[in-house]
């Protein structure tokens, strides 16, 4: 990890209250985003990486209790006040949400959209932010600029509409984007080209990243780093290249063998990890995982792993019986 | 791959579900209040009150007193009796009105959610007309030609509550009418008959009862306002609303002669409101969870 | 959009020949003899028999329905045999009293519906939020007269401060017209703000939890925007739904207020008519109110096409 550290998520955890008891969505993770770095979170649905992201923004539901520090350009979000925090949020610290047909309001128009968070946080009048707002839906490539200001998301497509998500994120100059899942519900198509965009930006604007995935593959080629969750917790985490050169930790290599392969023959069975994730009401006494791991064994299944560290300080995972061979991925 | 939404149990936070089917002691103080005021309707001739039509005119607006519990009106009739004899009244029209809209809407509505085509169209078409006139003004033309009687009164409230039925009515019908138990019954080759009575009808009477008891609410206050007015039920014949309106002239001098029935009226409509609305919440087919 | 309004006019025309239809029918059809109840005490066979086919009371159904539909359409609506009026110059003199009533009294409903509301609903499930909502579920159990009869009691007979019945026509006193209009207004909106307020905070409450909101937070909005433009706005069309539905329960309120307070308006002129066997000033003006609250819910609808770019844009 080189340069400043921008982001530190430092033993974060999120109980939320629900009629079946606590649920532990969040538990004791800790991560760090250097300046103009991009992270990678990848997960399953239900791992707990929106809640993460929610964490980091503040905007967990009212009845979440959170817990440890969230340290962002040298002050606690947890601990800010209201008003502090909403000068930050959306100025400094930005978010493209996974659905775009229900993040913009369906009753404004984009124009509107984009100017109000301009104006909540640059001395722009009308005409400047007016002006603003045409280069920055330019630069996400939206055509016809000018035209959309008065158009209402409706009378746009499902990529379009992310784009103008896009655009909003970047108004403010960020210097950190949360994306989460901003693919997820988008057509094949259009994915690659949101992706490339958000890559493309990040590096121009030198602006850090938080590419919050289910897809490990989407985070292969487009992130420095890459944090891996499972029922709440960390388990595994490691510079990209790393990663993907020797995985260490049997839930990652299940994930990245789910990825359908362009290459394998038709019909293949996608090896799905079998199972499903525990019930994060009702935890578990030993690894969160090794009911589905196919390398458990008893010590498994009686002691929670920690965090452990590699052959590098940066890679660590928990796991007592990690991969020892190179990533061998079963076509 | 096998998922665990957690952002459904992220709602399931935000809006807490009521535990369990706890009914709280207002639902049982409204029940009580309802059984209190219904006895003594029923049981008014047998009751040691005054005739609440026998006038005094020396006793008139006489304080409470031991023959005369709760005083008496401006004509010296006992206030009392007057109110329990005007029980009845709201009770046998709020009642009897609502019945009519619920059976007939609940079965007009039936059969336009279970056969719906043309006839469904037709029947809510149909429906719509009588929509389209402001309720109280139509009832108001309705009693000024046929004339004013408990009779007519409570036949035209009826006529008017039949739309509303029937949307509850055609709305749980359509509804139920796609599940399973009811698919698998026309599968087996049961008669549309024994389907809208034996599979239907007990599904749909549950949502369609407590509509029912805010329909008793509505009508209470209609022919509350109606009476009060003097357009109501004809006098000497004590109701609620036609003693809120006598009280009305004497405000000034003994404002418990409106006060007292208002309570009454008030603490009646709001228990058929609140059993109502707790047994709607309880049988609400959207929840789907019968 | 020019679609929509052409569908919503489409089904307008059938509602208003059957509304026609059932006023003529009501009217004609239930028992009672309209030439009878005019000459009450001086009816003898003969003039009875003259005054109907004066009236046409002797042709075919139908065919009177006609050559009431028809004079109807041309604008004569009849003569009050009681005061020589016409329907028409009754109802236009009476028309801004009720007007006027129902405007204030939805602007006060939704004066003291919406603001709490958006209290309701920003700070739900809180103690204040428990009250307000138990305080509207007890309101709307409140008939109309029953809370006129409180408001005279308290500000017109112990405290006089307002007068309890009377009127004065806006253009003569303005201040002594609103002064008149105080009570009743206050008493509809008494009525009326329940209603507004539960659907507006339920479904702000809805509103408060979708993404856009999140977004908007994240945005680092004030929260005084996030309310007001970014839940408020969706939720106005919900408002334009209610007031819609209101105006049937408004007209039947208004008619019970106007009778309480001695308001000359369009419902004390139906419940004089009524009183006195008006029928054929009874009947022009139900026509007449049926009519108008037909066109009202048109309107309504049509406010509802222009608020939602959905609707507008042909998306729904």
């Amino acid at each position: 990890m080189t340069g400043t550290t921008l982001l530190s998520v430092e033993n974060v955890v999120v109980d939320l209250p629900t009629p079946r008891g606590n649920l532990r969505a969040v538990d004791r993770v800790n991560l760090t985003v250097g300046a103009g770095q991009t992270l990678g979170v990848v997960g399953e649905s239900g791992c707990g990486k929106t809640m993460l992201s929610r964490a980091i923004l503040q905007l967990l539901p009212k009845k979440a209790k959170l817990g440890g520090r969230v340290m962002f350009d040298g002050q606690d979000l947890v601990s800010l006040d209201r008003e502090a925090l909403r000068k930050l949020r959306g100025r400094s610290l930005a978010v493209v949400f996974q659905d775009p047909m229900t993040s913009l309001n369906p009753v404004l128009t984009i124009g509107t959209q984009l100017i109000e968070t301009l104006q909540a946080h640059l001395e722009l009048d009308i005409a400047a932010a007016r002006k603003r707002s045409v280069e920055l839906l330019t630069a996400v490539g939206i055509p016809a600029p000018e035209q959309r200001l008065t158009q209402y998301p409706h009378q746009l497509s499902g990529g379009m509409r992310q784009r103008v998500a896009i655009a909003i994120a970047l108004s403010c100059e960020p210097k950190l984007l949360i994306a989460d899942e901003p693919t997820t519900a988008l057509d094949v198509t259009i994915q690659a080209q949101i992706l490339d965009l958000l890559a493309r930006e990040q590096r121009r604007r030198h602006m850090a990243m938080i590419l919050i995935t289910h897809d490990l593959g989407v985070v292969a080629g487009r992130t420095d780093e890459v944090a891996v969750m499972y029922a709440g917790r960390v388990v595994e985490r490691a510079p990209t290249l790393a990663l993907f050169k020797k995985m260490r930790m049997p839930y990652t290599e299940a994930l990245l063998a789910a990825i359908p392969k362009l290459d394998a023959a038709p019909h293949t069975v996608l090896p799905a990890i079998s199972g499903r994730p525990p019930d994060p009401t009702r935890p578990i006494k030993g690894c969160s995982f090794s009911p589905r791991c196919r390398y458990a064994v008893a010590r498994c299944h009686q002691e929670k792993p920690g965090l452990t560290e590699a052959e590098t300080p940066a890679h660590q995972f928990a796991c007592f019986h990690p991969i020892e061979m190179p990533a061998t991925v079963p076509a | 791959m096998a998922t665990l939404e957690l952002d459904l149990a992220e709602e399931a936070v935000t809006e807490p579900v009521r535990k369990g089917r706890r009914l709280g002691v207002l639902f049982w103080g409204a029940i009580g209040w309802m059984i209190f005021v219904f006895a003594l309707a029923m049981f008014a001739p047998l009751l040691p009150i005054a005739d609440p039509t026998t006038m005094d005119m020396l006793e008139r607006r006489a304080p409470f007193s031991a023959a005369h519990w709760l005083g008496t009106d401006g004509l010296g009739r006992d206030e009392l009796s007057r109110l329990i004899y005007g029980a009845r009244i709201s009770l046998v029209v709020g009642l009897c009105a609502p019945l009519i809209g619920l059976t007939f809407g609940g079965a007009l509505g039936m059969l336009s959610g279970y056969f719906r085509g043309r006839l469904g169209s037709f029947v809510v078409g149909a429906m719509d007309v009588l929509l389209a006139f402001p309720p109280l003004i139509l009832v108001l033309a309705v009693i000024a030609f046929v004339g004013q009687s408990i009779f007519n009164l409570t036949l035209i409230l009826g006529v008017l509550g039949i739309p509303a039925f029937m949307r509850v009515a055609r709305a749980a019908t359509l509804t139920l009418s796609r599940r399973e138990f009811v698919i698998a019954a026309e599968a087996l080759g049961a008669s549309h008959a024994r389907i809208l009575l034996r599979e239907l009808l007990p599904n749909v009477i549950l949502p369609l009862f407590a509509f029912f008891l805010l329909g008793v609410a509505v009508v209470i206050v209609v022919e509350g306002s109606l009476s009060f007015l003097g357009l109501g039920v004809p006098p000497p014949i004590s109701s609620w609303g036609s003693m809120i309106g006598e009280g009305r002239e004497s405000l000034d001098v003994a404002p418990r002669l409106a006060f007292i029935p208002a309570v009454a009226m008030f603490l009646t409509v709001l228990s058929f409101n609140l059993v109502g609305d707790t047994l709607r919440a309880l049988t609400d087919p959207r929840q789907g969870a019968l | 959009m020019a679609f929509f309004v052409a569908r919503r006019l489409l089904y307008l025309l059938p509602v208003l020949i059957a509304v026609s239809l059932l006023t003529f029918s009501i009217a004609s059809l239930l028992p009672g003899d309209l030439a009878l109840t005019i000459l009450a005490d001086q009816a003898t066979p003969e003039n009875l028999a003259a005054l109907r086919r004066d009236m046409g009371l002797d042709q075919p159904i139908w065919q009177r329905y006609f050559i009431w539909l028809g004079n109807v359409l041309q604008g004569d609506f009849g003569r009050s045999f009681r005061t020589g009026q016409t329907v028409l110059q009754a109802v236009a003199e009476r028309l801004p009293v009720s007007i006027e009533l129902m405007l204030l009294a939805q602007l006060g409903a939704l004066a003291i519906g919406v603001p709490l509301a958006i209290i309701c609903a920003a700070r739900s499930g809180g103690p204040f939020d428990r009250f307000m909502t138990g305080t509207a579920f007890g309101m709307l159990s409140v008939p109309t007269f029953l809370s006129a009869i409180l408001l005279i009691y308290l500000f017109a007979v112990e405290l006089r401060w307002l007068p309890a019945t009377g009127y004065v026509p806006f253009a003569e006193d303005p201040l002594g017209n609103l002064r008149f209009f105080v009570l009743p207004s206050l008493t509809l909106a008494l009525a009326e703000w329940p209603g507004i307020m539960r659907i507006l905070r339920s479904d702000m409450i809805a509103t408060l939890q979708e993404d856009y909101i999140s977004l908007a937070k994240a945005k680092g909005l004030t929260p005084a925007r996030i309310l007001f433009v970014h839940a408020l706005k969706p939720s106005s069309l919900t408002l334009v739904t209610i007031t819609g539905i209101n105006i049937g329960r408004l007209i039947g309120g208004a008619l019970i207020v106007e009778t309480i307070f001695a308001l000359p308006g369009i419902g004390r002129l139906l419940v004089g008519a009524i009183l006195t066997r008006d029928l054929i000033i009874l009947q022009g003006v139900v026509l007449l109110v049926a009519a108008g609250f037909v066109i009202m819910n048109f309107i309504v609808d049509l406010l509802y096409a222009v608020l939602d770019p959905r609707i507008r844009h042909g998306h729904a």
